[in-house]
């Protein structure tokens, strides 16, 4: 086991940020922890990477305790917070070289780690990285966090202000990472992206909700899950939550997804409701249902 | 090594980069010898004085010229009468009014005994109280230079001499002043900013998460500033040296020692300032409030310790930079050897063991 944490709890002044959660991350897997803001993922990560101590538990990583052997941890692991943090005023070639430096190790050394990401952002190399675009920021994090070749990859929050082709490579890099087998566990809160990691651990309110293969948790989800369309989309959300029958109504992108409380459902009896209400242009389809449907309906 | 060496650079980097920092580091030191030097000074020159002579004769006259002979005082206006004193002080024209008695010649030559009146404009205390004693001494003179011929009398004569600053030139107290506030300025409040500004933009995190040890992060925070402190330090007094003619007594290894030991000192406030701030204007707020306002007004710098009120006294006591002005004044000033400045130096030793016990003590190795 790569990661492995028991019945953790941790909380700020009496306010519970996670409760005994616990879970396991095998070698070379890539893990992500879902859930919205203030879930407790970055919790999680601080107290995996040693910067926080956990109130109950205990937690260990690379085989290394979390408490008693953090400093071994510290050397072999690698960690992207949240929140950009290399030095702004630095270019981006000097931030790399200058984490490969307290890492005792040199950017060539292991430079292949890094050779797919690198080469993107070799054209900004003498650009401070204060003024790289978000995506390119990620990138050189990415780098810096990797220089030393980590056995494991905290990655928190990878993606977030991050535009969506962007994202998109950042998650093709984390697959390449994981092929020459590190372990990484990183966290979102884009649900479209629990779909790419192995396992995932859906969180809210510092309780884990459900941990199984992205797969898996959508093959076990048992409700069907209708795309509702129709001009007014606002009054639509309102009026299907007046039906008599309704289970739970959200909107989902373009439509709105509803599930409805019976087993057996006929769409024609909401149709004519709709009709009732005067909606037009109205469409009613099966839909697949996804991550974020399950984590709704948790 | 290889790491430390890495992590300075990048803390030059730093420095080097921003601008604001620079300035503080380089510009404030000479922009403040500078003002201290020529715009702050307790010398007068060219007062303008008005004399109100009621008897208008031989002697008076001579001292009069001797007067305003002196390139310390001129006289501007004559008055005739007591009423004009009021009114000439309230223009604001002159600082003094000189008075002679009625019958001054006559009174020496009969009872040997003559009054001069010194009136001075005491809305400015130091100033007035300069006049005074200029005026007096100009008297003085001529009580001498009359009695010369005037052998019967007995008569004390002080005679007065000013060791180690004879012109009572002011710059001799503001170059160890300014000296100690630019260095306790740049070590304690630069450092203390630079260690809290990882804390805020979260690098501090990435760097916890890494092999650096503590103590190798705050070394490599602090080394810079001890170089960038001892040229401040060299600039000023040669500043000094140069511009203003302060005289360096002391020995020079000695000198740099005690500097050195000082941005010891203020560097380990600005540690310790550090680990109990979270934030850069924290910081700033602590090292400015904290620090520079008692460097300024308890360490006898400005105001002379041995007048403050017996609390004050006893404050000033735990500022660093008050054994530190005793120390320099004297290596500059009365040419010192360590056998006279031994006991404020341990004292500063003994700070500064305390400051990074301190800090050992309450440095995070983790975030909270």
């Amino acid at each position: 086991m790569s990661i492995k944490v028991q019945n953790i709890s941790k909380s700020y002044n009496k306010i519970k940020a996670v409760e005994a959660i616990s879970f396991e991350v095998k070698e070379g897997e890539l893990f992500g922890l879902i859930g919205p803001d203030g879930a407790g993922k970055t919790t999680i990560f601080r107290i995996l990477t040693t910067l926080l101590l956990a109130n109950e538990g205990t937690a260990s990583v690379a085989g290394f305790d979390v408490v008693k052997e953090y400093k071994a941890i510290r050397n072999s692991v690698g960690y992207m917070p949240g929140k950009f943090s290399l030095y702004q005023d630095l270019t981006v070639e000097e931030n790399l070289k200058f984490f490969a430096t307290i890492f005792g190790t040199t950017i060539e050394e292991n430079f292949d780690l890094i050779k797919d990401i690198y080469i993107q952002i070799e054209p900004f190399k003498a650009r401070r990285a204060g003024a790289l675009s978000g995506g390119m920021k990620q990138k050189l994090a990415l780098c810096c966090a990797l220089i030393h070749k980590p056995k494991v990859l905290f990655l928190d929050e990878p993606t977030t202000g991050v535009d969506p082709v962007s994202r998109k490579e950042f998650w093709q890099m984390l697959k390449r990472l994981q092929q020459k087998g590190i372990t990484i566990l990183v966290s979102t809160p884009y649900m479209d992206e629990a779909a790419l990691c192995d396992r995932i651990a859906l969180i809210q309110k510092g309780s884990i909700l459900k941990i199984d293969s992205p797969e898996n948790i959508i093959k076990k989800y048992d409700k069907i899950i209708y795309d509702i369309k129709a001009k007014n989309k606002h009054q639509l959300i309102l009026d299907l939550k007046n039906y008599p029958s309704q289970y739970s109504v959200f909107a989902f992108g373009e439509c709105i997804h509803y599930i409805d409380k019976n087993s057996v459902f006929n769409s024609t009896d909401l149709q004519n409701y709709l009709l009732e209400k005067k909606h037009m242009e109205i469409e009613i389809s099966v839909s697949n249902p996804t991550i974020e449907d399950v984590f709704m309906d948790l | 090594m290889k790491r430390f060496i890495g992590f300075v650079t990048k803390e030059f980097y730093h420095i080097f980069r921003d601008k604001r920092t620079m300035f503080i580091l380089f510009g404030m030191p000479i922009a403040q010898i500078m003002l201290f030097g020529f715009a702050i000074t307790n010398e007068i020159n060219n007062v303008n004085i008005a004399i109100l002579d009621k008897s208008k004769d031989a002697e008076t006259q001579k001292i009069i010229n001797k007067i305003s002979s002196s390139k310390y005082f001129k006289i501007n206006e004559e008055i005739t009468n007591e009423n004009q004193i009021e009114s000439v002080f309230k223009r604001g024209k002159v600082k003094a009014v000189l008075v002679f008695e009625k019958d001054f010649i006559k009174n020496i030559q009969t009872i040997k005994q003559a009054k001069v009146q010194v009136i001075t404009d005491a809305t400015d205390p130091n100033v007035a109280n300069t006049i005074s004693n200029y005026v007096n001494a100009i008297l003085l003179n001529y009580t001498q230079e009359i009695n010369k011929n005037n052998k019967s009398s007995h008569q004390i004569q002080t005679q007065t001499q000013l060791y180690y600053n004879p012109e009572l030139k002011s710059i001799f107290t503001f170059v160890p002043g300014v000296m100690t506030i630019i260095l306790m300025l740049v070590s304690a409040m630069m450092t203390s900013i630079s260690i809290t500004r990882e804390k805020e933009l979260g690098t501090m995190e990435v760097l916890l998460v890494s092999p650096l040890k503590p103590f190798q992060v705050i070394i490599g925070k602090v080394f810079p500033y001890i170089f960038l402190s001892i040229i401040n330090a060299a600039i000023i007094l040669l500043l000094g040296f140069f511009v203003f003619g302060m005289p360096i007594e002391g020995n020079l290894f000695l000198l740099a020692f005690e500097s050195v030991l000082f941005i010891t000192t203020a560097l380990s406030l600005g540690i310790l300032i550090s680990t109990v701030s979270n934030s850069q204007q924290t910081a700033m707020m602590l090292s400015l409030m904290g620090l520079m306002l008692p460097v300024i007004i308890l360490s006898g710098f400005i105001f002379p310790v041995s007048s403050m009120p017996l609390p004050l006294q006893i404050i000033s006591n735990i500022i660093p930079a008050k054994w530190f002005i005793i120390i320099i004044k004297a290596i500059l000033l009365k040419g010192a050897t360590i056998s006279v400045i031994w006991k404020e130096t341990l004292i500063l030793i003994g700070m500064t063991v305390f400051f990074i016990a301190i800090s050992v003590k309450k440095y995070k190795i983790r975030l909270e």
